[in-house]
């Protein structure tokens, strides 16, 4: 019987400060990254025009590139998307990327009648062509905040009712980290963000939140268990009584989302990678930002019976059952790192 | 041992509902002849889910009211005007069940699944409504032709279908037609019953038209509608057409005795009056005999046409026509109808009263529309995503399978198990519902898969913790389930709130990925909490003094 992770007697919230370094490593840069230079909306956003080929014949981005500027089409970003023989065309509103008329449609029609020209119009077939106006644009960004200040307010709400206020706090601010650091991510990657984007932003928001709801249902139940034992200590027990799980259920949605990475062809490719780093994100903040900002949060208001505010007074040796040898005989223990 | 078994009856149940839900069956689609370039409806077998824009390949469109040549005043009115036009040209698309739908105030969106060409679509969608009104063929010009015209296409060398009925127009619903004639006191023809002794073969066109209940008016049953429809076309029976008349087909079938027909209407080729010369068009319910009526307002000019005409006609049924379809059934003329006149729908519903009203309006104040959004997905694009799909999954879930199996065993293989009727369940769920499955629905149905383990991992750490503390497996089993229980409710609501946000905000492919997100986390509680714990419950009675557990 394979068993990871068993009995794991790590010191998690010891090394929080360093996880607050790295952190802020990982969000600040990307911050200001994201002042100077904005995120790589799509159409959907932006308006504007997309447009897909397939070619017959391998051709020159730079070539295509030229042809578009002289039908006046200017700016226009024309991307390979998976092999040589298919382009994207990409052409936003409000840049210089469109026709003088302005419109959309305008602007398909111009792509049109110069990929005839260039490359023949039999040579090419379109494959997908989404134009998209300002006006729909500008709904779906505004759509798109008020899921994301949705999605908080109702987890909010889910967490008011199941949770205590601090342990919802601190919930609530782990998924502000992640965020954060999901925001920071799809601009170092540059990953275009469209509304799966956005969705799969969502759907982390909910994977996380999972994962620290896991773990705080540990903290309540131990706190009922363990009168004695400081907040300190429950967390890192419950933290290391659920490592076995967060790895298992990490490792197989990592097994889809990387399938997904893998297999699932360029349109859901940025859903499956935003999917991917979410797992790492989540799964952090859960142990690093849910637990210690709990500590934190229990400190300077603390709970009814106070043992927040003791958190940080001298350990105690740990109360934790001693397990009873494993029936099937394999525990691999490594109780000699129990605590000090 | 009776709960068991009862589990076990609502397991099975549960699984033979999901395939049966998911048996491919037979569907029929709107393909386009290359020959005749026509429309014609086609059976294929598939499994009965739906499919997202972006999976079968179509075009979407987002369409509003042009304001850029003067302001609308009620745009709500504009688009109930438009979307009523772009329903009666749904046959002009290549799709057999095209969405026409009023999205938010004042935005019409058109969706045809397995449409192509955008240029084609939108130029339909966009066409200016025309609407006339035309008196039917009064004096049957066109059922005294069909003998002719029958043996024009024999000389042709087109044969009536095999078991056709020999009489050139059958009289389907006499009992139906005297009585109407009693309504219309002063009916111009007398109907004779054609000569049908010369004709000793059934006729190739009259064998599909069945006499309807008013002059001009036929009814084609609906599975020969198309070969009727390529029949007409044809040059010898367009050349043996009663001069002045022309064809048009009503907008939609009727059911009688069972059975749909669509009715085509012989016309005159004039019309009496257009739209241009309607003003304004209502439906309102009437006083006195509490009939559904519409009033509709002319032009001067038109109305001073309007008067002659029905002057000329009284007594004769007029086709409403819009783009070449007749709406509804054509009214009698009662009378010389000037200025203002009213079309009385009897005992018909209000709805139906406003529907005319709409259409009428439709015809008189055009609805110019504007694309605010566009996309097309082609065919081969939406097939090759379907395969990554696939593929991804297929992936997927040998590498859940695998670390399931690998970690827990026994157990993991129970959960395995349980994954594929999640699986069956969740795609199951998407077809009785009515879900479409988009791109980013299949990428979450991958995602769910990898998550709806985690009820089970939470299940199997619980119960190998009650194990270590050295409870009987028996009680651990117990156990474990009771105590994973609240933090599996915990996760999945929360997943299951954001899903439902997103359906909320999200468009289209957005919400096909909320919705399997949702259906796939009801779906895993299921399996997870309720088959599983049979399994184990079926293992436990079998060896009842188990000492180790293979978790």
């Amino acid at each position: 019987m394979i068993r990871l992770f068993a009995n794991a007697n790590y010191d998690f919230i010891k090394w929080r400060r360093y996880a607050y370094g790295l952190t802020a490593l990982i969000i600040i840069p990307g911050l200001v990254l994201l002042a100077v230079k904005g995120l790589n909306y799509s159409i959907e956003f932006t308006g504007g025009t997309f447009i897909q080929i397939e070619t017959r014949q391998p051709v020159q981005t730079a070539e295509l590139r030229a042809d578009l500027d002289a039908a006046g089409i200017p700016g226009a970003e024309i991307q390979s998307f998976g092999s040589d023989t298919s382009y994207s065309i990409r052409a936003r509103l409000g840049a210089h990327a469109t026709t003088p008329g302005g419109g959309t449609e305008e602007t398909v029609a111009a792509v049109g009648r110069a990929l005839d020209q260039k490359l023949g119009h039999d040579n090419y077939r379109i494959e997908k062509r989404e134009a998209v106006g300002p006006k729909v644009g500008k709904e779906l960004q505004g759509k798109a905040l008020l899921a994301i200040f949705f999605s908080f307010f109702v987890t909010l709400a889910y967490l008011a009712y199941r949770f205590e206020w601090r342990f919802g706090l601190a919930a609530v601010l782990a998924t502000f980290h992640d965020i954060l650091t999901t925001i920071a991510f799809i601009r170092y990657t540059n990953l275009e963000v469209s509304l799966v984007v956005v969705g799969a932003v969502l759907t982390m928001v909910g994977y996380s939140l999972n994962d620290t709801i896991i773990i705080f249902d540990r903290v309540r139940e131990n706190l009922r268990k363990f009168r004695r034992t400081n907040l300190y200590e429950i967390l890192n027990l419950s933290i290391n009584e659920t490592l076995p799980r967060s790895i298992l259920t990490h490792g197989t949605t990592m097994a889809a989302t990387l399938a997904l990475v893998i297999f699932g062809g360029e349109v859901i490719r940025p859903f499956a990678l935003v999917m991917t780093f979410a797992i790492f994100t989540g799964t952090f903040s859960s142990i690093y930002i849910a637990a210690p900002v709990l500590l934190l949060i229990e400190k300077r208001w603390p709970g009814q019976d106070a043992r927040g505010a003791r958190a940080y007074a001298p350990r105690e040796p740990m109360v934790t059952p001693v397990p009873a040898p494993a029936p099937s005989g394999g525990s691999g223990s490594s109780r000699s790192k129990a605590a000090v | 041992m009776r709960s068991i078994r009862g589990r076990l009856i609502f397991i099975f149940l549960l699984l033979g509902a999901s395939i049966a839900a998911l048996i491919p069956r037979n569907v029929t689609q709107r393909t386009q002849d290359p020959q005749t370039g026509r429309m014609r409806d086609t059976s294929v077998r598939q499994v009965p889910i739906n499919l997202g824009l972006d999976l079968q390949g179509g075009i979407h469109l987002a369409l509003e009211v042009d304001q850029s040549k003067g302001a609308v005043a009620d745009c709500a009115d504009a688009i109930q005007r438009a979307q009523r036009v772009v329903r009666t040209r749904v046959d002009e698309f290549g799709t057999t069940e095209p969405v026409v739908q009023i999205v938010g105030q004042c935005r019409l969106v058109v969706e045809l699944a397995g449409e192509k060409d955008p240029a084609r679509a939108v130029s339909i969608v966009q066409r200016t409504a025309f609407l006339e009104f035309r008196i039917t063929d009064m004096k049957n010009q066109f059922r005294d032709a069909l003998p002719g015209i029958d043996r024009a296409l024999r000389v042709a060398g087109v044969k009536a279908p095999s078991g056709a009925q020999v009489s050139a127009v059958t009289q389907l619903f006499g009992a139906d037609t005297s009585k109407k004639g009693a309504d219309t006191t002063k009916k111009k023809s007398a109907t004779p019953a054609p000569d049908t002794a010369e004709s000793n073969a059934p006729g190739a066109l009259s064998a599909l038209l069945f006499q309807g209940g008013l002059p001009g008016e036929f009814l084609v049953p609906d599975e020969q509608v198309a070969r009727a429809e390529s029949l007409l076309a044809r040059p010898e029976v367009t050349a043996a057409i009663p001069r002045g008349f022309d064809l048009k087909w009503g907008t939609e079938s009727e059911s009688r005795q069972a059975r749909l027909y669509r009715p085509l209407y012989v016309v005159e080729d004039k019309p009496i009056i257009t739209g241009e010369e309607l003003t304004k068009a209502a439906a309102k319910r009437d006083q006195l005999n509490n009939h559904s009526v519409v009033v509709f307002d002319l032009t001067r000019r038109g109305s001073r046409k309007f008067c002659d005409e029905t002057g000329r006609h009284v007594h004769d049924y007029m086709a409403i026509i819009l783009d070449n379809r007749v709406q509804g059934q054509p009214p009698i003329i009662n009378d010389q109808i000037c200025g203002t006149g009213q079309i009385d729908l009897q005992n018909k519903a209000l709805t139906e009263a406003q529907d005319l009203a709409l259409v009428l309006r439709a015809g008189a104040l055009p609805a110019p529309l504007q694309i605010v959004e566009e996309r097309t997905i082609g065919p081969s694009l939406g097939a090759d995503s379907i395969h990554d799909g696939i593929k991804a999954g297929i992936v997927g879930v040998a590498l859940v399978i695998l670390i399931m199996v690998g970690y827990y065993r026994l157990s993991g293989a129970l959960a395995v198990a349980s994954l594929t009727l999640y699986l069956l369940l969740t795609l199951a769920g998407l077809s009785v519902f009515g879900f479409t499955l988009t791109l980013p629905g299949l990428a979450g149905l991958v995602l769910s898969v990898g998550i709806a383990v985690d009820a089970n991992v939470l299940i199997f750490e619980r119960i190998r913790e009650e194990l270590q503390h050295g409870k009987t497996v028996r009680l651990a089993v117990d156990e474990g389930f009771t105590h994973a229980m609240s933090a599996i409710i915990d996760s999945n609501v929360s997943t299951a709130l954001t899903a439902f946000i997103l359906y909320l905000v999200g468009t289209g492919p957005v919400q096909g990925f909320a919705i399997t997100l949702i259906i796939g986390i009801i779906a895993s509680m299921i399996t997870a909490i309720f088959v599983v714990r049979t399994f184990y419950m079926i293992w436990l009675r079998r060896r009842p003094d188990m000492q180790t557990l293979s978790v």
